[in-house]
């Protein structure tokens, strides 16, 4: 008898999972997957989703950077660097100011520690995530815009 | 008197008996060919898109309308890749394996009836001709895996033998019952005896078991999970075509879905009337709105309702081991299939059946 | 307990399993001797993705090396970094606030439950069925979309820090935490439906791979590995940190020792966690998200050890400090998975290959996690 009971034992517990694949079936409206290209316009990221590293830039082009490489000293991987230069204010002093933020993305883990060692709040990362290249040089960014400068505050 | 050329030479061709059995065979290699391929595609398509509506996703998507060019675009890649044959490797039997299996699967068609008189080859003994030529394959498979010089390819190879001889047994024990139903081994007969109804009605429930052993010991046959041991894709990564690529690898996937309409379409001959109508016993009225359906689409509903049940499997269940699977065929649907047949013997020889 | 037989002999059948290989889940390598199916011994061959992360966290800081840590068990990232962050914590003798508790026990639960998830899809997949896969993501696939919104990432978190967390949690995060596992707690009964009752995987797994409680200890077993095999070595009741001492949830402990028990505790796990969730949603307190600990941090000298229960087992830190330098002299992490699997070849001993892959899956090894 106990050779029956585990053919019905057997089969029922087969059936009850085709119920389920068979639910899914009839139910495929519900899909989970997304057609990526075509949701680009849909697609919400959360705002603290970290895709690069940028520089904030007001809109008079003016950040907040004043080159003193905490950032660099943050980072676990030697991702960033920092060039800075000499500059002549008004008053006739010397000053370092920020040259070049050259960031390497494809060496970059996104642990956001450098965002979180900036003292003056420069840096932030932000939601784009499409970086696809044909060269790996193409990764090495200067995150400072051309032309910028120094927000007056912090002169 | 030119212009009555042509007339002529086909008058002769028209008349002439060698010519035109030349001319038959010529045409229904043709037919079966375009089959096999138009099939091949249709259903690895069916499957990808069954696999993703039961598993929530949207499945092929990007090639033609819904993804229907998918597998024509998989097969041009397939078609223009290298054939690789590893070094050390047997080369005549890595390159005849493929063949072997390819020609088993199409040479499976010839008995099968489409429509009403629409049959390649009305044998006799075609319920015995079917699982015979299909078995053929076990042999181009212990082939590939053998000269592929692999260890995945051969153990995959030697299981799929031990599985396939086994589980023969338990398909031509299912098909039997049918035969001793109807007292007959062409398909054409078997099909006229499902006028008053189809067998799985007929017959009681010996038929329905019956039924089920084919399907579990035929999805075995063909090698689909839960009994795809020979190419466990997280065991033998392929199994025993892991070496193969290009056409060759080709050959392998299409004479599995071949196989698989094969199977399904004798099944759906036997058990629910092929290309006969659903009829009730003497309702005529019901019988004849019925047989406005042309039975070509009976014949393919019917097969395509097995095939989405060996898929349903598929997508179900996971893999048997190989002790799991030769206890599951020699302690259970051997012993049920001989008692069955015996149910089956002693309903037709009292005339219990309908 | 004898050693494990030499492998290589001029008439044995060896098969190398991996390090390309659709079931080891990454690079590991396992040399098999077979006879037929039947596999006479394994040796698991190490050393194919190392990276050298203790070696390298001596060249960072505190803060640098925490990163690092999630790119060992991926799947237990949060309570790497959790484990890092105490024992700096402990060194520093830093109390952190409550809240930070809080959230910190919230999220190593989640990420128990996503890990377990992942298991169970890889699981079926070993195993042949591809549907549990797919179902299981969907349910990951909402967790990692939480973490997404809480720390910016959804695999290789650095939310943790020495002190508290990075930032603060964003508005609504109980809430849609307590949404998801109502919505959870309904799809773990499918689960059950597709793979735990299903005959073939009942018989893929019941008395496969037998582990024996003095094995396990033996060999340093831990976490749902050790607890299916009688040995109760939750470091969540027997070392409690942040939060669990105040909890109420239960040790899952089976007696089996084979891969079926280890699914099962891992499955009754998931519903503790989800018990344990419940238990913190509703009484995050206020305060800040960090205590007060310098930006770059120096530990005094000595040594100094921190456990977690991470989703394979017991998680240790282990640290060196000079006193002097603001990075460790050394540090060693004690990971689960490379004791798990130092137990394979005891389990698949006389077993069928296709009993190797149900005993691999039913381990959940995370290959970067046994070799760093």
């Amino acid at each position: 008898m106990g050779y029956f009971k585990d053919i019905y034992v057997a089969v029922s517990s087969m059936l009850e999972g085709m119920k389920l694949t068979g639910r899914n079936f009839l139910h495929f409206r519900k899909y989970l997957t997304q057609e990526y290209p075509e949701n680009r316009d849909s697609l919400v990221l959360s705002p603290r989703f970290k895709g690069e590293l940028i520089l904030k830039h007001t809109l008079e082009n003016e950040h907040r950077c004043t080159g003193c490489s905490a950032c660099e000293l943050a980072c676990p991987n030697g991702t960033i660097r920092i060039i800075s230069k000499r500059e002549e204010t008004a008053d006739g002093k010397s000053k370092k100011r920020l040259d070049a933020f050259v960031w390497q993305h494809a060496m970059c883990t996104f642990c956001a520690l450098c965002v979180d060692a900036c003292p003056t709040d420069a840096l932030k990362m932000d939601q784009a995530f499409e970086f696809a290249v044909t060269d790996r040089a193409m990764l090495m960014k200067k995150l400072n815009k051309e032309g910028s400068n120094l927000v007056e505050e912090l002169k | 008197m030119l212009h009555i050329l042509p007339l002529l030479f086909f008058q002769y061709f028209t008349t002439n008996p060698e010519l035109i059995l030349v001319l038959k065979v010529v045409l229904s290699i043709v037919a079966v060919i375009s089959l096999v391929a138009v099939l091949g595609l249709f259903l690895i398509y069916m499957e990808r898109k069954v696999a993703a509506a039961m598993q929530l996703r949207l499945g092929p998507n990007r090639v033609g309308y819904i993804g229907t060019l998918q597998t024509m675009a998989d097969t041009l890649k397939l078609l223009t890749k290298e054939g690789f044959t590893p070094g050390e490797s047997d080369k005549f039997m890595f390159f005849l394996a493929p063949v072997i299996v390819i020609t088993s699967a199409v040479l499976a068609f010839a008995p099968i009836p489409f429509a009403k008189g629409y049959q390649f080859w009305n044998l006799e003994i075609g319920v015995f001709y079917v699982p015979a030529v299909a078995s053929i394959s076990v042999i181009g498979v212990l082939m590939g895996g053998w000269a592929s010089n692999n260890k995945y390819s051969l153990i995959g190879a030697m299981r799929s033998g031990a599985q396939i001889v086994s589980y023969e047994l338990s398909v031509g024990l299912s098909l039997v019952s049918i035969v001793v139903l109807t007292g007959s081994m062409n398909f054409t007969t078997i099909i006229m005896s499902q006028e008053n109804g189809w067998w799985i009605f007929k017959g009681h429930i010996p038929v329905v078991i019956s039924f089920v052993i084919f399907l579990i010991a035929s999805t075995a046959e063909i090698n689909r999970t839960p009994f795809d041991l020979s190419e466990a894709e997280s065991e033998l990564t392929a199994g025993f075509h892991t070496e193969y690529s290009g056409i060759q690898l080709a050959m392998f996937l299409l004479a599995e879905y071949v196989n698989m309409f094969v199977i399904s379409a004798v099944a759906a001959t036997l058990y629910f009337g092929g290309w006969m109508p659903l009829h009730i016993g003497h309702w005529e009225a019901f019988n004849h709105i019925m047989n406005f359906i042309p039975g070509v689409i009976w014949f393919v509903g019917k097969t395509l309702f097995v095939i989405f049940i060996i898929m349903w499997f598929r997508w179900t269940f996971p893999r048997l081991r190989i002790d799991q699977l030769l206890n599951l065929e020699w302690k259970y649907l051997m012993p049920i299939s001989l008692v069955n047949l015996l149910l089956v013997t002693i309903i037709t020889l009292m005339g219990w059946h309908f | 307990m004898q050693p494990t037989v030499e492998v290589l002999n001029e008439r044995d059948y060896i098969l190398n399993v991996g390090p390309q290989h659709p079931s080891t889940h990454g690079v590991l390598h396992l040399r098999i001797k077979i006879e037929g199916e039947t596999i006479l011994d394994v040796e698991p061959v190490l050393g194919y993705i190392h990276r050298s992360i203790e070696k390298m966290s001596e060249a960072l800081t505190y803060r640098q090396f925490i990163q690092m840590t999630s790119r060992m068990d991926y799947l237990s990232a949060h309570m790497n970094n959790l484990a890092c962050a105490l024992a700096i914590e402990n060194a520093l003798q830093v109390e952190v606030p409550d809240k930070v508790k809080y959230i910190r026990t919230i999220l190593c639960e989640l990420t128990r439950l996503a890990s377990h998830q992942l298991w169970w899809a890889a699981n079926g997949l070993d195993l042949g069925a591809v549907t549990p896969f797919f179902l299981a993501f969907r349910d990951r696939e909402a967790i990692t979309d939480i973490f997404e919104e809480v720390c910016g990432s959804r695999l290789t978190m650095n939310y943790i820090v020495p002190g508290g967390l990075m930032e603060d949690v964003p508005e609504g995060f109980a809430d849609k935490i307590k949404t998801y596992l109502d919505t959870f707690e309904r799809t773990l009964s499918e689960y059950d439906q597709l793979l735990t009752g299903n005959e073939i995987f009942r018989g893929r797994n019941i008395g496969v791979g037998v582990l024996t409680k003095e094995e396990a200890l033996a060999y340093g077993c831990t976490g749902p590995v050790a607890r299916a095999s009688g040995l109760s070595c939750d470091v969540r009741k027997w070392f409690p940190y942040e939060m669990y001492d105040k909890l109420s949830f239960e040790e899952i402990i089976l007696t089996e020792g084979d891969s079926y028990a280890r699914y099962k505790v891992r499955i009754a796990e998931m519903y503790q966690s989800i018990k344990i969730l419940r238990q913190l949603l509703d009484g995050i307190p206020e305060g800040d998200f960090q205590a007060k600990v310098k930006k770059i941090i120096k530990l005094p000298a000595g040594e100094f050890y921190q456990r977690v229960e991470t989703a394979r087992g017991e998680f240790g830190v282990y640290i060196v400090s000079d006193g002097k330098s603001s990075s460790p002299y050394r540090i060693k992490f004690r990971s689960p998975g490379l004791s798990n699997l130092a137990a394979l070849p005891f389990m698949t001993k006389g077993a069928k290959i296709g009993d190797l892959i149900a005993v691999m899956a039913s381990l959940d090894l995370v290959i970067p996690d046994i070799d760093r």
